[in-house]
């Protein structure tokens, strides 16, 4: 590969790993700091790329909009949608147990993923939404930058913000309060907490992060269509990402992204060299099945991840689990 | 009159889907009432057990019925590989890591499935037939087998719960796991019980799901919504609910297709399971085993 | 005979102790009663004996041989049955299944088990279709002595047994449990319903913070002016 090749490559990646990672502190907060089980990410993601996407394209008649709205309107947008989808689920969700939340969140991701393929007067269905511009590309351009070297730019910024926005939130008394939650919930309500407002905070917060990039995809991608929302892109990997980098850290999850971005993008290459003609069908559901091994052992190996949580963890057991234990 | 034939119609094929949906369903709710988790490859399972029975078929020429017990027995199988090698090992820790752990088993096993049987759609033999006219109603006879068999899993099922030492010591885990221990019942081995029965039910439904339609790698996880829906109306953890789960749900997706677009389905699946979550947490139906 | 004998036990529920050197012994033909107060450890010093949770000094003897934390299904192998102080019985069998499941351990013929249980809780024999979580207190506790006795133990355990019944079946229920002694059973139980359950007890144990404060007849402890004061209400 030449030397720009290689470039190219790298741009592409780093942007890749930082929406990742933007998505892996969203699910951070759900999961990592609140114990809530979420695994529609996709959904979440989806709301936040089509809304921005439906803001900034230029009027269309193939679908709702668009409203040829600057960038940021757009990712304001898909950060204020998302949050508003959030804060539906979340309330609607807020009593019910960790597995019904995880079968609810995959069922709205599921509802989305309908909606986008079927709603063609509102996201041209099955055929996808074309012409997202890269953000700023006429700024880049007049320094000398290639939109998508524009692009990570952008992407990268807008991670540093959540990173310390994030960061900040767990180190704050409101954080505090939602790891009391995960680890100890009826001894947090029993100080006087509103336990049921904290969960939806941290849903709605991770929910509008997650939208967010989803905005930065669309518009790092140019393209849209409900085939990008499977389970598997949105979803699998970002949980991949937070558990291996040790959920509840938000360094963790960053350093997540970057391993599994470059395990999963890397066999990419691996399988397309090694692969023998004919066998190139094979790379995907061997990509996935390499994944999927690899967190089996890293749950059973190391659950606690690449970074684990630094606050001592004392996770409140049931009664049915201590038995099981002796 | 028209409406009423239609909507007769449409409840045949609901009670046809109805069925399916019960044998995954109670696999799901069996393995939650003794484990404690939503067993997210259950949809996967499903799929495992359809291409197995369809891969004994081609293996053996053997007449289409065989897929079915082939199916089972194989999708039982793998689900105890699955438990001993990965579960067992994270069983300890809280139940929703095992759930993630099963979202990512679900995905491995789909991959497979891609791998072994490649894009192509398969479909098991018998082509297709002509139904039989009842009166204004078109009744295809597959959907008159797949009833039956379904009925008969599920009759076996019963049997098994109430009438044998190792389905009492099931269902008396499932009450409580505590006491069940203090007992002196072997949890590993019921644990590895549950699994043979939830693999076997997966794949009677894969089967009969393949007779009703296609074998696609993603047929099982399509269905994986509608499933959770029909174990928690059922009340989760309780697999006699989830017949009543499966139906009602069944029913529900077929007969929205009046007016609804018909890929919303299992959207419809998933808004009347939120509608029991919120009013009646534990599910309509009263009842345990 | 010496059935059982638990020495300067130590443990707790993984963080600080709880039991501080308590210790108890049973034999044959003997009812032993624990009292104390609330949140004194007589719970947690049977599981401990039982083997449900870890026993991190002294140890448990069993007919002279030590058992110390072995697994209950071996416990229940060996003829010690315990009932705990909640949750004892599987709500959504019938009676007649919740008695299967105590004898699951035992190959063979139940029948002969389940009719023996069956002479001790005639009411069980007249509702034994019945779902156990439909039944009343009282009746729940016959289920939850039944099923362990279902294994024919040597040792039963039982953990308040009187937890929540009426006067009229405390006394039946005691009545019972001497009825089960006199089947040459050795039976430790926990009381809160100290006086009666003193005056049934061969042998008896007060516990104060997870060690022994007394120990005497039962007749002696109820004569006791300390004891009485303390725990069994002036
Ligand atoms: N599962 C548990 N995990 C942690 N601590 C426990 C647990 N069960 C009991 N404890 C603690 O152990 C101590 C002794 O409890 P235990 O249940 O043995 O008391 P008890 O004497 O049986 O009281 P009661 O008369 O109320 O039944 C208490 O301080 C209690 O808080
Ligand atoms: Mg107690």
């Amino acid at each position: 590969m030449e030397l720009s090749g290689i470039a190219a490559y790298l741009v592409s990646f780093f942007t890749f790993v930082g929406i990742y990672g933007i998505l892996a502190l969203g699910l951070n907060m759900q999961w990592g700091f609140t114990g809530q089980f979420n695994i529609g990410i996709a959904g979440f993601f989806a709301v936040g790329a089509y809304t921005s996407a439906i803001l900034t394209t230029p009027e269309s008649p193939w679908h709702l909009g668009g409203f040829g709205q600057p960038f940021l309107v757009g990712v304001l947008g898909a950060v204020i949608v998302s949050a508003l989808v959030g804060l539906l689920i979340g309330w609607i969700t807020a009593r019910l147990r960790t597995d019904y939340l995880a079968i609810a969140t995959i069922g709205i991701a599921e509802t989305l993923r309908l909606i986008i393929a079927n709603e063609s007067w509102l996201t041209n269905g099955v055929r996808g939404m074309s012409g997202i511009d890269r953000p700023f590309s006429d700024f880049f351009q007049a320094l000398g930058l290639s939109s998508a070297m524009g692009s990570l730019i952008v992407v990268a910024a807008f991670l540093a913000g959540v990173y310390f926005l994030v960061e900040r939130a767990r180190q704050s008394p409101w954080g505090r309060v939602l790891r009391a939650i995960r680890e100890n919930e009826p001894a947090t309500e029993a100080a006087g907490k509103n336990i049921g407002r904290f969960r939806l905070e941290a849903f709605v917060v991770g929910s509008a992060i997650m939208g967010l990039g989803g905005a930065l995809y669309a518009h790092y991608f140019g393209f849209l269509s409900p085939e990008a929302f499977l389970p598997l892109y949105g979803t699998f990997l970002v949980w991949v990402m937070l558990i291996a980098g040790g959920s509840g850290n938000n360094l963790g999850a960053l350093v997540g992204a970057v391993v599994i971005w470059t395990i999963w993008s890397g066999s990419e290459f691996v399988m397309s060299a090694s692969l023998p003609e004919g066998y190139g069908g094979y790379a995907g559901p061997l990509r996935v099945i390499l994944i999927g091994v690899l967190l089996q052992v890293i749950l059973i190996a190391r659950p606690e991840g690449l970074l684990p949580e630094r606050a001592p963890q004392a996770i409140a057991t049931t009664r049915r689990e201590r038995a099981r234990q002796q | 009159m028209y409406i009423l034939v239609e909507l007769l119609q449409l409840s045949i094929y609901g009670i046809v889907l109805g069925s399916i949906l019960t044998l995954g369903a109670i696999g799901v709710s069996m393995i939650f009432g003794i484990l404690r988790f939503a067993h997210f490859a259950h949809g996967d399972l499903i799929t495992v057990g359809a291409y197995t029975g369809l891969g004994f078929l081609m293996m053996t020429n053997a007449p289409f019925w065989f897929a079915l017990p082939a199916g089972m027995a194989g999708a039982a199988i793998i689900a105890v590989l699955i438990d001993q090698t990965v579960y067992k090992r994270i069983r300890r820790r809280q139940p929703v890591i095992l759930l993630i752990s099963s979202f990512g088993i679900g995905l491995i096993l789909r991959s497979f499935v891609q791998i072994i049987w490649g894009p192509h759609v398969f479909s098991f033999p018998g082509g297709i037939q002509r139904p039989w006219l009842v009166w204004e109603l078109a009744i295809i006879p597959n959907h008159v087998w797949i009833f039956l068999a379904a009925l008969i899993i599920v009759t076996l099922l019963h049997l098994f719960l109430t009438r044998t030492r190792v389905g009492k010591a099931m269902r008396a885990m499932s009450d409580n796991m505590d006491l069940a221990l203090i007992t002196g019942i072997p949890a590993e081995r019921i644990i590895m019980i549950t699994w043979l029965l939830g693999g076997a039910l997966a794949a009677g439904a894969g089967v009969l799901l393949g007779l009703d339609s296609r074998l696609t790698p993603t047929m099982g996880w399509n269905i994986l919504l509608p499933v959770f829906a029909a174990a928690i109306v059922g009340g989760i953890g309780r697999p006699y609910g989830a017949i009543a789960g499966g139906m009602l749900i069944g029913l529900a997706m077929e007969i929205s297709t009046l007016f609804l677009e018909p890929s919303y389905k299992p959207a419809v699946a998933f808004l009347i399971m939120v509608a029991v979550l919120i009013a009646r947490p534990h599910g309509i139906f009263k009842g345990a085993w | 005979m010496r059935l059982l004998e638990a020495n300067n036990i130590h443990g707790g529920y993984g963080g600080a102790d709880i039991l501080h050197g308590a210790s108890i012994r049973v034999d044959n033909d003997e009812i032993v009663v624990i009292v104390g107060a609330n949140g004194a450890g007589k719970s947690t010093l049977m599981k401990a004996v039982f083997g449900l949770l870890h026993v991190r000094e002294g140890e448990v003897l069993y007919q002279g041989k030590p058992i110390t934390n072995t697994r209950p299904e071996q416990m229940v192998s060996r003829g010690i049955a315990y009932v705990p102080q909640e949750y004892n019985i599987f709500p959504s069998l019938t009676v007649q299944e919740n008695l299967e499941m105590g004898a699951y351990a035992l190959r063979g013929n139940i029948r002969p088990r389940l009719e023996k249980v069956f002479s001790v809780f005639p009411r069980l024999r007249e509702r034994r279709r019945q779902e156990a979580g439909l039944m009343s207190g009282g009746e729940r506790q016959m289920v939850a002595i039944g099923r362990a006795l279902m294994i024919d133990p040597k040792l039963l355990m039982l953990d308040e047994p009187t937890a929540g019944l009426s006067p009229k079946l405390i006394d039946e229920t005691f009545e019972r449990i001497r009825g089960i002694r006199n089947l040459g059973i050795g039976v430790v139980m926990v009381e809160q319903n100290a006086k009666q359950a003193l005056a049934i007890a061969d042998r008896g144990y007060v516990l104060a913070t997870g060690a022994n404060r007394f120990e005497d007849t039962g007749a002696n402890l109820l004569a006791n002016r300390e004891v009485a004061e303390m725990f069994l209400g002036g």
